[in-house]
């Protein structure tokens, strides 16, 4: 049981004073973030990056487990009590908990997420310690061709199942991949694409690309478009939940993780598609069907767990491969690039003190988003009320202070306002933010692979496919290209059937 | 969330032709009338006002023009690398930008043919985001120099002077208009970030002339 005394060490790091209350930090300030409309869960941990700046990496980590879970939590409080959910993950969230706050059982449909939210969470992280160790011994002895692979099923997972078109998808990729080949080539120190500028030699630092299409590019998309006099949030007591609710509520609860962690480790879009299925299950087996569409708890209680759980599995592939499956994960993974660790199998071993701090700090931080905002859910929806000038003012004062907080250059401000208008353009034009930054990240990492996995073969391509690792890997990229034809040829054959 | 005209994608081959034609009226024969009259010249006195609505509905294709310039950049930077000395292995330092940017061109090209065959990206929508007005380009345009503005004073001026600015300038902007409040929330969140940051957290921060003299 090396994991479990692993796992004991990691509460050894996570438990000591200073790194709990980083960890209550995180919380806090995650749900704060969160909560407030427009704001999800990526731009939350992308505008919190500068904070931890001057932290060490254990420190930082522990504090980004909580901003996190704190963000999605506060997410799904906003679609539950405003009914316009920013990100996909919570449209569920909002399709029984608004009907449910809008009858006078918001303080329950609260208090069913935040429960879900700790449930999830808790069997979630479970899993991963379960699973992360294992996964990581397995993967500790590929080489160049494999992380190759890797990276380009994130590639192309990230555009074709994503999203609603793939052209779109890949011009948002082919961006990133641009944007991430700015500065001298990491293998000759030939400059590219620096138009013999010496500031972008260095290359766009990654925090500035996030933080430019995720938040300035928000703002002033949000800005060309406000809502004049949006609605109105729904005042809400102290969550708490009766007998009769919990009753219908726990096998949801329990449901709703093995649904969303497999979810989440996979490619496939984080959150958005197992809450929908949890939602679909949780309907199916309910007991009391007349109810749905107009507030049925359970509605609330799976989807969430799901959520929360998908959150873990995100950090499997995150933690010991280097692939990251969402948005958030794609900003953690620029964290770690921040503090010069490459997640992946060797993580596991170099960083063990990190890594399980982390992970046991994400129980932690579970225990605390519970313990603290059944409490202070009638505060966070108070923030649901801040004029919107302020917020979108504050979303560019804080993008300002982490952009020029990474270098302390007055440069990044300009670059950070132009990724931003290209943010804005991708809003307008339906262009997916995530594979942009996925190409920002990932790219330079994969070219460096790729070219190792050619210098080793001496310049043939089959040393791209001469692991059974890689070559899998390649099977399942496969699959996925072929996926939509093969769907169309089903399709095509059925309604031939029919007529 | 899709909405009927934003699963942008070429539309489907259906299987049989009566239904491509009776589903899709909307985008083929837009598509095919707008290309007939661009290229007969047929109609003068509405081609004027048809081009211009045309322009407006296919403003998409200024997407395509972009990536399409993007590739050309990454190319030409790629092929006029002086790569002979520096290269190691058999892949140098130009490969990756080549396929990069024949990659953006090629997608420039598809994304052409999609917009012209009537797909649509889909705009973003939001809690805050009411697609059904007009986007307001004077509040990006204000935004965008504003925020450029603090770039410029944040040195000479310190980040607590530069940051208020900001935040007042955006926040006014954005239409609020509380002359006796606005300026308060700034100065006083501005200060606040920067004690936070320059003081507790080590993140150093320019405190500008003003913090010489507190």
């Amino acid at each position: 049981m090396n994991a479990l005394n692993s796992l004991m060490d990691g509460f050894g790091t996570a438990l000591t004073p200073v790194n709990l209350l980083w960890a209550a930090l995180g919380v806090l300030l995650g749900t704060a973030i969160g909560v407030l409309p427009g704001i999800g869960p990526a731009m939350a941990v992308a505008l919190l990056l500068p904070v931890t700046y001057g932290l060490d990496p254990v420190a930082a980590f522990i504090m980004f487990a909580g901003i996190y879970y704190g963000a999605m939590f506060g997410g799904s409080t906003t679609s539950i009590l405003l009914n316009t959910p920013g990100e996909s993950a919570a449209v569920v969230a909002a399709m029984e908990g608004n009907p449910m706050a809008k009858a006078g059982r918001g303080a329950q449909a609260l208090a069913a997420a935040a429960i879900g939210h700790f449930a999830g969470g808790m069997i979630g992280t479970i899993l991963l310690v379960a699973l992360a160790p294992t996964v990581a011994d397995l993967a500790v002895d590929i080489g160049a061709p494999d992380y190759f692979a890797i990276m380009v099923l994130a590639f192309i997972a990230v555009t074709s199942v994503l999203g609603s078109s793939r052209v779109r998808g890949l011009a948002s990729l082919l961006i990133g991949l641009t944007i991430g080949l700015v500065g001298l080539d990491q293998m000759t120190g030939q400059q590219r694409l620096t138009f013999g500028s010496l500031q972008l030699a260095d290359g766009v630092d990654v925090v500035i690309v996030a933080v430019g299409l995720f938040a300035i590019g928000e703002a002033l998309w949000v800005a060309a478009h406000l809502r004049r006099g949006g609605a109105e949030p729904i005042p809400v007591g102290r969550p708490w939940l009766g007998r009769a609710d919990v009753k219908r509520t726990w096998k949801s609860w329990l449901r709703g993780p093995f649904i969303g962690f497999p979810f989440g480790a996979i490619p496939a879009g984080g959150a958005e598609i197992p809450t929908f299925l949890s939602y679909v299950t949780e309907k199916r087996l309910s007991k009391h069907k007349d109810e749905w569409g107009k507030g049925a708890i359970e509605g609330v209680a799976g989807p969430e767990s799901a959520a929360s759980a998908s959150a873990a599995g995100t950090l499997v592939s995150m933690l010991t491969l280097g692939l990251p499956t969402t948005a958030v994960a794609a900003v953690m993974l620029a964290a770690f690039q921040q503090y010069g660790i490459q997640p992946g199998p060797l993580l596991f071993e170099r960083e063990p003190e990190l890594v399980w701090g982390l992970i046991a700090s994400l129980f932690v931080g579970m225990v605390l988003l519970l313990a603290l905002n059944l409490p202070l859910a009638p505060v966070w929806a108070k923030l649901l009320r801040i004029p919107r000038p302020y917020l979108y003012a504050g979303i560019m004062f804080f993008a300002a202070v982490g952009a020029y907080a990474v270098g302390g250059e007055v440069v990044d401000l300009v670059i950070l306002l132009v990724i931003g208008l290209i943010g804005f353009g991708m809003r307008r034009y339906g262009l997916p933010i995530l594979p942009a930054v996925i190409g920002v990240i990932l790219g330079p990492n994969a070219e460096q692979q790729l070219r190792r996995a050619l210098q080793i073969s001496d310049g043939s391509v089959s040393g791209l496919v001469n692991t059974p690792f890689s070559v899998t890997v390649y099977a399942v990229i496969a699959l996925l290209l072929v996926w939509p034809l093969l769907k169309r040829l089903v399709v095509r054959g059925r309604s031939r059937a029919d007529a | 969330m899709t909405t009927p005209n934003g699963s942008s994608a070429a539309p489907d081959p259906a299987p049989d032709p009566s239904t491509a034609e009776s589903t899709d009226t909307g985008s083929t024969t837009t598509g095919a009338a707008t290309t007939g009259a661009a290229t007969a010249g047929a109609a003068a006195a509405a081609s004027s006002a048809g081009k211009r609505s045309w322009l407006r509905e296919h403003s998409e294709l200024g997407v395509c023009v972009l990536l399409l310039v993007l590739g050309v950049l990454v190319l030409t930077d790629a092929l006029t690398m002086d790569v002979d000395i520096t290269q190691r292995g058999p892949v140098g330092p130009r490969t990756v930008p080549v396929v990069v940017g024949a990659g953006l061109l090629v997608i420039a090209a598809l994304l052409a043919v999609d917009v012209l065959r009537g797909g649509r990206g889909e705009a973003e929508g939001g809690e805050d985001v009411d697609l059904s007005e007009p986007a307001d380009w004077r509040t990006v345009l204000l935004l965008s120099g504003i925020f450029l503005g603090t770039a410029a004073l944040i040195e000479p001026a310190g980040f607590p002077v530069a940051g208020a600015l900001l935040f007042w300038g955006a926040a006014f902007a954005l239409g609020s208009r509380r002359v006796d409040r606005d300026p308060l929330i700034a100065a006083v969140l501005s200060l606040l970030t920067y004690v936070l940051f320059d003081k507790l957290l080590g993140v150093p921060l320019p405190g500008g002339p003003l913090m010489g003299v507190l």
